[in-house]
């Protein structure tokens, strides 16, 4: 089929794109495998609610800030090339996209294994490739075809990746939150030691079930770590026109909380390093990622009407994730200019690849409409829209 | 024929009419008599015991013993780690248990009618029953919903309405509806070893109601099969198919018919999705007349799909248009002659058959 013609044809290239973000750097030469401890200190201190906020001095390494930079521009790109490929019609539906968040995810999973759990809405694309999925089964999702990390059958909005604990990908407003939980309840319940991280936005952040959830994780002690991306607009609506408190972190209440700079990949690390060790002994705790998304809420929102064109272009030229970290690498000399562009045109190659590699791949076969619906079908008959033409037996 | 029905006539008019539910009809050995109440904390302690991933969450399930006294016991036998009383917050308990599920834990979540399941509803529909489909088989949900159903007596219109056919239009969800103590047994055990979300209605009416039940049914190995239903009585003339209360009901209709020489047989659904077509049509096929009986509201129900199913698939073997009995098409009333009014009883089932049966009486 098209897909082993592909691998065939270009191993390497194929390999790299099979491979997990931060592994593929080992393939080439790396700005630098260098360990050595590095001390930054966070853009802004941390605000905290009912706890003692961690120190904003972040022990890092070469290797950390490298990986930092490559995963974002992976991200960054992905998902503009998501959008050319929504504008050509070949991504349908809903397509939210995520650029300028992209330090909340890199900083969250650089504090993580992949025994904790992360959940988070539809704006899932970079938490699903910070937790190992690949650009091929991003793009071949996107565009509904049998690569895809869902097989083309979830879409934009419904990415998973169970074998690193990722959850998906929802498109319910708020609804990820008491499942991320409930992730909590079955760690805690199998004793694995390991924390969920629940992500949601600032709309979803005056929903009733995340209070309900919340309470409950307090009172059975959870390992919950609750994360408000707050990108300040939901959907088109403003925080302070959606939420008599807008201060995220301390909506908590008994819930101790934190506020982080989320454009800055060394702050969300730190915050959530100290989430998870407070969670795993005291339960719930509220992070609110102060961050930013260039895009309007989907490709639908040109994202111009509820705000301006220069606070966006101020966010960008200010507090942008991958400046900060490109800054931080090029001050403390751990490379130079042209290694950090030669690394933006290989990433840019290896997103056009996975795209073509992508576009190549077929769409689900038309048995697929009838997989999956049970786990265990029982050999029940369903139907398709016509019963006297499509009919099907679920395994 | 009419001789045999005479004979029969003076049989039974020298018997002290009992209730259809207690009847012995076709069980070979002495049965012991349970409770639907106890047959569903039987399964429930049963599934406990064999399967450490099997937790019960729910609003007063742990110490008050269940709101309706099914999760009696289990507290003090599995601990507060496996039974869990909640706050009165379904959306957050039902997504937490849900949760739970995509990580590999059983729940079995507990609604204290499924009334206020409306309130999770979210959950049960686009986290629990889409999820395998959407992630294409790597989030399966093993879950159970489990509560009362449906109308009980002069709770009002908030507390009685049935849900079966709002969760069996899902696909994803398995949606069963248990009338006696084998069925409550088999199919919670069933459920609770389903890996895939169910839905199990039950009816308060009926959890103090006793049923035989044989050594069979009492072993812990005991299942059901999911998607089958259960011929309780063999006729010829008429197809009688119902749910949960609504079984008995078309039992004592059957008596009742039989008086008449009309012989009914009457399907047991136990399962509204799957839906077991195939032994509803070859019911209809038999006797060529059909009457359905739901408690619920009529409109989109389970009988009008039972209909449509038989339309599709039995058509020439109908000799008389398929007959509907369902609850009335208003919000429930309080007042005692209004809610029976609002809800099917023995002689609308009787009167429906008849109906059905207008061409012949043998």
């Amino acid at each position: 089929m098209a897909l082993s013609h592909l691998a065939s044809s270009s191993p390497s290239r194929s390999a790299n794109l099979l491979k997990p973000l931060s592994s593929a750097i080992s393939l080439r030469r790396p700005i630098s495998t260098d360990t050595t401890p590095i001390t930054v200190e966070t853009s802004v201190p941390f605000t905290a609610h009912q706890c003692e906020a961690p120190s904003r001095t972040v022990q890092t390494n070469a290797k950390e800030l490298a990986t930092f930079f490559r995963d974002m521009v992976v991200m960054r790109r992905m998902e503009i090339a998501a959008d050319s490929l929504y504008k050509a019609k070949l991504i349908r539906g809903f397509c939210h996209l995520y650029d300028g968040q992209e330090a909340v995810a890199v900083g969250m999973e650089a504090a993580l294994t992949k025994k904790d759990c992360i959940i988070t809405s539809y704006r899932d694309h970079c938490t699903f490739v910070a937790r190992g999925g690949t650009l091929l089964e991003v793009f071949a999702e996107l565009m509904g075809r049998q690569a895809g990390c869902s097989k083309g059958k979830g879409g934009s909005m419904h990415f998973y990746k169970k074998d690193s604990n990722f959850y998906g990908g929802h498109g319910i407003v708020g609804a990820q939150v008491p499942l991320g939980c409930g992730l909590a309840f079955a760690q805690k319940y199998c004793k694995d030691e390991a924390v969920t991280f629940a992500l949601y936005g600032d709309g979803a952040a005056n929903q009733g079930q995340l209070f309900e959830a919340l309470n409950i994780s307090a009172l059975w002690d959870l390992p919950a770590i609750l994360v408000c991306e707050n990108n300040h607009y939901g959907m088109g609506t403003a925080e302070w026109r959606a939420a008599k408190s807008p201060a995220y972190y301390k909506r908590g209440d008994y819930a101790p909380g934190l506020k982080v700079d989320g454009m800055d990949a060394l702050a969300v690390k730190q915050a959530c390093a100290f989430a998870k060790e407070h969670a795993l002994k005291n339960g719930p705790i509220i992070l609110e990622m102060d961050t930013y998304r260039y895009h309007g809420h989907s490709m639908s929102d040109p994202g111009s009407t509820y705000r301006t064109r220069d606070e966006i272009t101020g966010v960008r030229q200010e507090r942008d994730p991958i400046e900060r970290i490109r800054k931080l690498i090029l001050s403390h000399d751990l490379s130079t200019d042209k290694e950090l562009k030669d690394i933006e045109k290989e990433v840019r190659k290896e997103v056009d690849d996975a795209i073509a590699q992508a576009k190549e791949n077929p769409v689900p076969e038309p048995s697929e409409l009838f997989s999956d619906v049970y786990a265990k079908g029982l050999g029940v008959e369903s139907f398709g829209a016509d019963r006297k033409e499509v009919r099907a037996t679920l395994a | 024929m009419l001789g045999i029905v005479r004979q029969k006539m003076l049989e039974r008019s020298s018997k002290k009419i009992r209730p259809a539910v207690s009847m012995l009809r076709s069980y070979s050995s002495a049965a012991k008599q349970m409770t639907v109440r106890e047959a569903l904390n039987s399964a429930l302690h049963e599934e406990m015991s064999a399967d450490s991933k099997v937790f019960l969450i729910g609003e007063e399930v742990g110490e008050y013993q269940g709101a309706y006294k099914i999760t009696k016991g289990l507290l003090d036998k599995y601990g507060p780690d496996r039974v869990l009383d909640t706050p009165i917050t379904e959306a957050g308990f039902t997504g937490i248990a849900v949760g739970a599920a995509y990580y590999g834990l059983k729940p079995v979540v507990e609604f204290m009618t499924f009334n206020f399941s409306m309130q999770a509803i979210d959950h049960i529909i686009n986290s629990a029953a889409k999820s395998n489909y959407m992630s294409a088989g790597k989030i399966s949900v093993p879950i159970v919903f489990r509560g009362p159903n449906g109308a009980a007596a002069g709770v009002g219109a908030q507390h009685s309405q049935c849900y079966a056919a709002w969760y069996a239009a899902c696909p994803g969800l398995k949606v069963l509806t248990p009338y006696n103590s084998e069925d409550a047994r088999g199919l919670l055990k069933a459920a609770i070893r389903d890996p895939d979300p169910v839905v199990f209605l039950e009816n308060e009416l009926l959890y103090g109601e006793s049923f035989p039940t044989s050594d069979e049914v009492l072993d812990s190995s005991f299942c059901l099969p999911i998607g089958k239903a259960k011929i309780e009585r063999k006729g010829k003339h008429v197809t009688i198919a119902a749910y949960s209360k609504m079984v008995g009901y078309s039992l004592q209709a059957a008596e009742i018919l039989e008086k008449d020489g009309i012989d009914a047989e009457v399907i047991n659904l136990r399962s509204i999705r799957p839906l077991d077509r195939s032994t509803i049509n070859d019911s209809v096929r038999k006797t060529n007349r059909l009457v359905t009986v739901e408690e619920a509201f009529p409109q989109h129900g389970v009988g009008a799909e039972i209909c449509a199913c038989v339309v599709e698939e039995s058509f020439a073997y109908l000799d008389a248009p398929v007959e509907r009995i369902a609850g009335a098409d208003v919000p429930m009333p309080y007042a005692a002659n209004l809610e029976r009014m609002a809800l099917p009883q023995v002689g609308d089932i009787v009167r429906a058959a008849k109906r059905a049966c207008y061409r012949s009486v043998p």
